[in-house]
């Protein structure tokens, strides 16, 4: 055990800044561990940290390989990518840098983002690292097993319909899909853009708000990124006196494995203990939200999706014509959850299909986001399980799609609607982590942040593979 | 009920070259998933205007100032065949 590694990321950037710790140490500490990582959980690994000085000098960041780094290999977990390397960095990437934190790596994701268990990698699965047996969730799964297992002090991932939440629900730490537009999304990899953000993944919630207080804003690059209106806080509060809290019935009872059901009740009964006030809120378009979810993310991923030619970048497969060079390359290159998706959401979109299948999930999604205001007109914040259950095994759900898909039946709802969510651990049950999650309106992301903090302090989870790493 | 034809169909569309084993696996997955996913059409959704951004921006609009682009080799590097300063790509045919 090495007590350098047991600092979160906030605490170790204030030793450093004290200079009681110094960069080049937690720099070799990490590089060492993300060279040794044996769960998969890394695409690439730094030779040599590259970022200035700032409020997070020397604190080295995983990247999920979404990213755009420039000069770095960069595949979105993808093999169509293989070999492409970036003239430029995502912005978010960029900024990071900018407040002083290195890129320790890149990691493994399910390809394009695309999927609950990082099973759809095109350079093999993720292990958790609570359970080898067992997935770390998707599609950030290598981002949070890396923060879990300690071979990073933090990382950032993206969400487009859980793949922040869920993973780190499924490794026991902490991940925050920010509102839509808070962070820009320019140099990430485009999955459904109306729908994908960035966030941290991080051991705590302080973790959690240093590194997201650094990755807002509005960016010339992302004309759909706003200027967040207020400045991102450290969470302090101790109690939750007078914030009240909505239970949705929709996204608590129906489908929730029990272990998870036994953890989340606790949870509510430690909420009240601080004060907090719970009400049941309806959500009652929230359950039709994984149907709407996979007809417009997939819809929006085949048309993103077709850059993927052969022409620009990554490999190129074909003797014949140009017709075939387009067809061999991506029959090549794309792995079977992402023809899959393409294949949905051609159809969908389709002459004759539209209406029926992307009008209405566009009307569906405007009665969640409906129901979401109507909830926020009587409460603070939302609070769900994140995930139905547990990590599962591997190969567990990969012969039916249908079933790898409910993994998000608690976490689609809230990119439906563009609005903030994080997840936090909870407990265990089956001696793996079962998380948490809040919602709030859009830019709640202070309030989001003091609630969780308050419940974490409560809840006082002790337990994580990084801590005894 | 998505047959073999629609597959092959939307597999054209997409530039998708299927093998006979995925054109099979296709049709009854995604049949299975639009099964699902056809239970939104039970909801009354009369008057609702459809969702396609969530956030309210309009007309977002930058100075038309030029600037320098990016150096055309810096962005052919990644290309799988570059040639005369273009990507080469093999002719369309007939």
């Amino acid at each position: 055990m090495t007590e350098l590694a047991q600092l979160t990321a906030a605490q170790a950037a204030e030793k450093i800044r004290a200079r009681e710790v110094s960069a080049d140490e937690l720099w070799t500490l990490y590089r060492e561990r993300a060279a040794a990582d044996d769960l998969n959980a890394y695409m690439w690994v730094a030779d040599e940290p590259d970022a200035g000085d700032g409020p997070l000098a020397g604190v080295p960041l995983a990247v999920k390989d979404l990213f755009c780094v420039e000069g770095v290999p960069s595949y979105a977990g993808s093999r169509i990518l293989e070999g492409y390397r970036p003239p430029y960095t995502a912005t978010s990437v960029r900024k990071l840098r900018e407040a002083g934190a290195p890129v320790l790596g890149k990691t493994n994701m399910d390809e394009f983002a695309m999927g609950s268990s990082n099973e759809n990698s095109g350079f093999g699965p993720v292990a958790n690292p609570w359970d080898r047996e067992r997935v770390p969730g998707g599609s950030s799964g290598g981002s949070a097993a890396a923060v879990a297992a300690g071979s990073a002090p933090w990382a950032i991932g993206t969400d487009t319909g859980g793949s922040i939440r869920q993973p780190a629900a499924l490794c026991g730490i902490v991940g925050l899909k920010p509102t839509y537009g808070a962070v820009s999304r320019y140099g990430m990899i485009a999955f459904a853009s109306s729908l994908d953000q960035c966030g941290p993944l991080t051991r705590d919630v302080t973790d959690a708000a240093l590194l997201f207080r650094h990755m807002v804003g509005k960016d010339p690059c992302d004309s759909t990124s706003l200027e967040f209106p207020e400045e991102i806080a450290l969470p302090s509060a101790e109690s939750l006196d007078g914030v009240r809290f909505g239970v949705p019935p929709e996204l608590t009872g129906e489908g929730i494995e029990d272990g998870v059901k036994a953890v989340f009740d606790e949870t509510l009964k430690k909420i009240e203990g601080l004060g907090g006030k719970l009400e049941e809120v309806a959500l009652p378009h929230s359950p039709h939200g994984i149907a709407a979810y996979y007809v417009i993310a997939p819809a929006e991923a085949s048309a993103n999706l077709s850059r993927y030619d052969g022409v620009r970048f990554g490999i190129r497969e074909g003797n014949g014509d140009l017709l075939s060079m387009y067809e061999e390359t991506r029959a090549a290159g794309f792995g079977g959850e992402v023809k899959r998706r393409i294949m949905l959401g051609t159809y969908a979109l389709s002459s004759g299909y539209y209406e029926a299948y992307y009008g209405r999930a566009q009307r569906v999604r405007t009665k969640i986001a409906d129901d979401f205001r109507e909830a926020f007109a009587k409460v603070d914040l939302i609070v769900t399980p994140t995930s139905p259950t547990v990590a599962f095994k591997l190969g567990e759900r990969t012969d039916d799609p249908w079933a790898m898909y409910l993994a998000d039946a608690c976490t689609v709802p809230m990119p439906l609607a563009g609005i903030p969510a994080i997840s936090i651990p909870g407990g265990l049950a089956d001696d793996l982590p079962v998380g948490i999650q809040l919602a709030g309106p859009a830019f709640s992301e202070n309030r989001i942040f003091d609630a969780a903090y308050a419940l974490e302090q409560a809840i006082a989870f002790e337990e994580g593979p990084w801590r005894d790493a | 009920m998505i047959d073999r034809e629609q597959v092959l169909h939307v597999a054209r569309l997409a530039r998708l070259r299927l093998t006979d084993d995925e054109v099979e696996r296709m049709s009854s997955e995604l049949s299975t998933i639009l099964d699902h996913i056809e239970k939104i059409s039970e909801l009354d959704l009369e008057d609702v205007e459809p969702t396609s951004h969530v956030v309210e921006v309009e007309n977002v609009l930058r100075a038309d100032e030029p600037r320098e682009s990016w150096p055309r080799e810096r962005i052919l590097e990644p290309a799988p065949d570059a040639a005369d300063d273009g990507f080469r790509v093999p002719s369309p045919g007939q």
